[in-house]
């Protein structure tokens, strides 16, 4: 069961997420001479030294593993275009276009193919931080959600490892705020009822009797008759308690003489 | 796909344009299988090629490896094969997980009992009784007999309610190819939301049901 997904948690572990973006292009050039592969995922090669040609990565890892190429990094990790790309994410608040599993394919290759992208060092680091501040904002988004009365989210370029981070908080409270909502949640509070058969069906036909909890005796009654009763109720009409209804939560009665 | 779709590309896929056609679909079917809450339709014909794919190649390799060829080439082709069959296996095994976790639900709802494959039935079939067997045997033939079904609490319940159900109004992340344009969520009279190409949303599962089921729309 190893790199498979628990599936009440993330729907993706990231050892499957890192499968999937390895089936992602990237150039490599071969040192070798080999004839053309005919794979099921699909006819690579043939591979000549000193020419370029394109392969899934787990094959360009497969290569560069026992020295038989040299990879191409794609043109997004290069230190001029990542720095852009930082600048751009730190001063909008949308996120900047990259390849959807950027994560895992700089991952990757930072990995198995160091010797082959220039300025390493400062490339990790400029990755690094873009992660960072996706991140970050991810967080902030996410504010956004409990404000507003939010049905749909849109993702814009959102990568695949981020967005299976935030999965099981956003859908969860996506999914909440949706249930909170529904009319059926407002209208009918009939599954509640079952359980709390004393207050839910009573509604917001609340009378004075109720409202304090017992019958009010004669001698209060005739005594009520003769004055001005103020009743203060104060509706508990949030949703919080799975239906919306009139509950007397807080009962004063007032006594005024006239 | 997304950072590889240069000119490279379009000239592979138009020299062989069925062979890595079902490696991308078992892929979809598996993210599909993997995200959805309930079960979806069994791809019979998929993992009937996928199966019959997976056991030429291995055949291939077999030749390969006695004919003495280069070992790197005969490591790539297995290396192609254990990917595909890591595929295979992983959509199945998410399909018996459903099975397990829902099997009362499934067995009792015509819809989803249908989308299983012969021999998921058999094994839904065989799992429901020794589940139902062992509540009997350890707990509710103890119980008073009004407590003896194990689809309901007591024999006053008016449905089946102790059979556990997937939620449909989870939210999924999904991702539409092309344009959908507006898209009515749900009846309560929302705004649509657009469906751009190739942007990701967090949806109800409900809502686009219909969209998942029918290939539009693919959930990551």
């Amino acid at each position: 069961m190893d790199g498979q997904s628990d599936p009440q948690a993330s729907t993706f572990s990231a050892a499957e997420l890192e499968f999937v973006a390895e089936d992602e292009m990237i150039e490599i050039v071969p040192n070798m001479r080999m004839d053309p592969l005919d794979l099921i995922c699909g006819k690579f090669g043939p591979f000549m030294p000193q020419i370029v040609t394109q392969v899934p990565i787990w094959l360009a890892i497969a290569l560069k593993k026992r020295g038989k190429c040299t990879i191409r990094p794609p043109e997004w990790i290069a230190v001029e275009k990542l720095t852009q790309v930082l600048e751009a994410e730190r001063d909008s608040e949308k996120f900047q276009p990259l390849p959807f599993h950027y994560v895992e394919i700089s991952r990757l290759l930072f990995d198995i193919a160091s010797d082959d992208i220039p300025d390493i060092y400062m490339v990790r680091s400029l990755i690094e931080d873009i992660k960072d501040v996706r991140f970050h904002k991810i967080g902030a988004g996410l504010e956004i959600i409990s404000k507003e009365r939010t049905y749909a989210l849109r993702l814009k370029n959102l990568s695949a490892m981020e967005a299976n981070i935030v999965r099981p908080f956003v859908t969860r409270a996506l999914q909440t705020f949706y249930k909170l909502s529904s009319p059926e949640m407002i209208q009918d509070s009939g599954s509640v009822s079952d359980r709390q058969p004393q207050t839910t069906d009573r509604g917001p036909r609340l009378a004075v009797a109720d409202a304090i909890g017992y019958p009010l005796e004669q001698t209060e009654a005739a005594y009520c008759s003769s004055a001005y009763v103020g009743l203060i109720l104060r509706p508990t009409n949030t949703v919080s308690h799975h239906n919306k209804f009139w509950k007397a939560e807080y009962i004063s009665v007032v006594y005024l003489k006239s | 796909m997304e950072s590889g779709s240069g000119d490279g590309s379009s000239a592979f896929t138009a020299t062989n344009d069925d062979l890595p056609m079902e490696a991308e679909l078992l892929k979809r079917a598996w993210r599909n299988e993997k995200a959805a809450p309930q079960i979806l339709q069994f791809d019979a014909d998929l993992v009937q090629r996928s199966r019959e794919l997976i056991k030429l190649m291995e055949e291939t390799v077999e030749d390969f490896r006695s004919n003495g060829d280069d070992p790197l080439t005969v490591s790539l082709y297995q290396m192609d094969v254990d990917r595909t069959h890591f595929l295979l296996r992983s959509y199945l095994r998410t399909r018996l997980q459903k099975i397990e976790k829902y099997m009362f639900h499934i067995q009792k709802t015509p819809e989803l009992w249908n989308r299983l494959s012969r021999q998921e039935k058999r094994f839904a079939e065989r799992c429901t009784g020794d589940m139902e067997q062992h509540l009997q045997q350890s707990v509710l033939s103890k119980l008073p007999s009004i407590y003896h079904s194990h689809l309901r609490q007591s024999s006053s319940s008016e449905e089946d309610d102790m059979v556990p159900e997937p939620q449909l109004n989870t939210y999924v992340i999904c991702r539409s190819k092309r344009y959908l344009g507006a898209f009515q969520l749900d009846d309560s009279g929302e705004d649509p939301v657009t469906i751009e190409a190739d942007d990701l949303y967090a949806l109800p599962y409900k809502s686009i049901k219909p969209l998942v089921e029918t290939g539009q729309i693919d959930l990551v």
